[in-house]
């Protein structure tokens, strides 16, 4: 190996063969922005609500104790499929009732569970925030997660 | 040393031990939550912890990396760092930045993306930071002599410096979001921190060893180039299940299996350096330290990569204990005891001070390497079963948690000894003066007086 690949053939090696692999990345990243807008979470439309709704669970960081799409801390249980478990992921009035009630009864209180915190969210809040997570469930995963319960 | 400018690195050090401490001390809290559930829980909620603990933990390595190239820069360019001046003040803004943080952290003023949490002011100056360190060492490596050690070193921080960008990009669409969100994650860990580690390794290679530059430079092109080529569309192994096309399940797949070779080539280099170095180099601690990081960033990166990287088993094992057992081990292995290799290395020159207390400082890399490990496997056990009995019989989340306790409670004391590790660590690089190893040798202060402590002041002989 030593005679054939040299110092400096190996270095051009990795700057050819990383600008080609950029390439091919940078293509596929356009083709998978495009099939996200336009094919995966084209279901259902990114409205106002929603957008307050993710603007909302940034705020308080959920992402740091729920997983979200399989993504976050691992403390607490799924919410990408949460609006299902529920069996509310069609009714958008319900949806918000039943997260409106579940984010007023934290913290729980009960020695030696998990806590989640309390939160002081308005009507419209909560409305965004079940309607963000009536969107991320309505998203085309490749069937993931393997069954309700997250 | 060799030159005077390398002594802001000091300066990097002791700013990224500071961190390093709140990182592990925040860690064993979140440990405990998990272990006593209500502990703190109203006064700091677990999503505070984490973010404190992982944001540390980035900092201060991204610090440790800034202050290694402070230091390595200067000796491999043979010439002195452009701008002392510049390099503190780039020290002062992400030092500012990161107190404000933690700061706005407790008082619960954060950004809500996983790992980008930091308030918008202290995102910019990171970037303020980073261009003043682009610049500084720029002009450093172009007016000196060139190696391969610097030119993949400035490489790699140039393309993370950029890929910071994406941190600024925060579209509405969740599965956009997400997708945009590993360019910065998985890019680093998996592309540009490579490169960094890469040059570092070769650099204390270099110098513990004695091998031949020539060789050396190879072997970090061809790891590099391995680093790169599986690493870049290995982004894909992130993008099974986040509402992107299925092609990634196999280009995923195929390119994150791959990454397991730049961490298997960075052992086996480490280890063939050290048969084949003529040198026997007093400074023993970093030698561990840094055969012991290739080592353990092969086993976490790249056997506990692998262990979940399929997207048929990932389909499974996403996003459980699984992922936290081998994110822990991963970012210890490669890039955490990697830069205690380079502190380890060196502190005593920065000092001006020889042997540092060798003993204490290898006894705390058995601590914190035996804590990681067994922190790995519990965790592994717990991710296990979690992901048999929710994702595969389809029990609730929080049943399947109450019955982990067993194996949270051993985190824990593993973590307790990593927090054990790294305080005596600490302790053992920045305390011990040349006083006690006058003592205890017998000889007059180091300077000159001996071979041995002229050889560590000298960074070899
Ligand atoms: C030093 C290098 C590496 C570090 C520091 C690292 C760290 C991490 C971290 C922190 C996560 C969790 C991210 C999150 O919060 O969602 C993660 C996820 C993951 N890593 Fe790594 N990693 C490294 C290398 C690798 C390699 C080489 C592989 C494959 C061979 C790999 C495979 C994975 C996979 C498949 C996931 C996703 C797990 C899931 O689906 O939940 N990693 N890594
Ligand atoms: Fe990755």
């Amino acid at each position: 190996m030593s005679e054939f690949l040299t110092k400096s053939r190996a270095r051009n090696i990795f700057y050819g063969g990383s600008l080609f692999f950029i390439g091919i990345f940078a293509v596929l990243s356009i083709d998978s922005h495009l099939y996200v807008v336009n094919e995966s979470t084209a279901k259902a439309p990114l409205t106002d609500e929603v957008v307050l709704g993710k603007h909302v669970w940034e705020k308080h960081s959920c992402i740091n104790c729920h997983t979200l799409h399989g993504e976050g801390a691992y403390f607490a249980p799924e919410v990408g499929n949460v609006m299902t478990r529920w069996g509310v992921l069609d009714d958008p009035d319900d949806a918000a009732e039943t997260l409106g009630s579940w984010m007023e009864s934290q913290p729980s209180g009960i020695e030696g569970r998990r806590q989640m915190p309390y939160f002081k969210l308005t009507e419209e809040e909560v409305r965004g925030l079940s309607e963000f997570l009536r969107w991320a469930d309505k998203t085309n995963t490749q069937d993931w997660p393997p069954n309700d319960a997250g | 040393m060799k030159y005077s400018s390398q002594k802001v690195a000091y300066a990097y050090f002791v700013a990224a031990l500071g961190l390093f401490a709140i990182q592990v001390l925040v860690g064993l809290i979140g440990g405990w939550i998990y272990v006593s559930p209500n502990f703190l829980s109203e006064l700091l909620p677990f999503n505070i912890v984490r973010m404190l603990h992982t944001n540390a933990l980035v900092v201060w390595l991204l610090l440790g990396f800034f202050g290694a190239a402070y230091f390595i820069i200067p000796e491999e360019s043979e010439r002195e760092i452009h701008s002392v001046k510049l390099a503190y003040i780039q020290l002062l803004i992400l030092v500012v930045g990161t107190l404000g943080a933690v700061v706005s952290y407790i008082f619960g003023i954060h950004e809500g993306r996983e790992f980008l949490e930091q308030p918008l002011w202290v995102k910019v100056g990171i970037l303020v930071a980073a261009l003043i360190f682009l610049f500084n060492i720029s002009m450093t490596v172009l007016k000196g002599r060139k190696t391969a050690i610097t030119n993949i070193l400035v490489i790699g921080l140039w393309a993370l410096s950029l890929l910071w960008l994406f941190a600024f990009y925060n579209p509405a669409n969740l599965s956009l979001d997400k997708m945009y969100w590993w360019y910065v994650v998985h890019l680093w860990v998996e592309g540009t921190w490579e490169l960094v580690m890469a040059s570092i390794l070769g650099f204390l290679m270099l110098k513990l060893t004695g091998v031949d530059r020539e060789v050396i430079e190879k072997w970090l092109y061809i790891i590099v180039a391995t680093a790169l080529f599986s690493g870049i569309l290995g982004t894909g192994h992130h993008y099974y299940w986040i509402g992107l096309p299925g092609y990634w399940q196999w280009i995923g797949s195929i390119f994150s299996t791959l990454e397991v070779i730049p961490f298997f080539l960075m052992m086996t280099f480490s280890f063939v350096m050290v048969w084949k170095g003529r040198k026997n180099h007093p400074n023993k601690a970093a030698l561990l330290w840094s055969l012991g990081s290739a080592t353990v960033a092969f086993f976490g990166a790249g056997v506990w990569g692998f262990l979940h990287t399929l997207h048929g088993v990932n389909f499974y094992s996403h996003g459980t204990q699984i992922t936290a057992a081998h994110g822990h081990l991963a970012f210890f292995g490669a890039y955490v005891a990697l830069n205690l290799a380079v502190f380890t290395y060196a502190m005593p020159m920065l000092k001006g001070r020889n042997p540092y207390n060798q003993v204490i400082n290898m006894g705390s890399f058995w601590l914190m390497t035996g804590g990681m490990s067994f922190m790995t496997f519990v965790l592994t056990f717990a991710g296990t079963i979690q992901t048999h009995m929710q994702r595969v019989v389809g029990e609730d989340f929080m049943t399947v948690q109450d019955q982990l306790t067993v194996f949270y409670i051993m985190r824990f004391g593993a973590g307790a000894a990593v927090v054990l590790g790294a305080i005596l660590f600490i302790y053992s690089v920045l305390v011990p003066r040349k006083e006690l190893f006058t003592e205890t040798s017998g000889s007059k202060p180091v300077t000159g007086s001996n071979p041995e402590a002229q050889a560590v002041l000298e960074g070899g002989r």
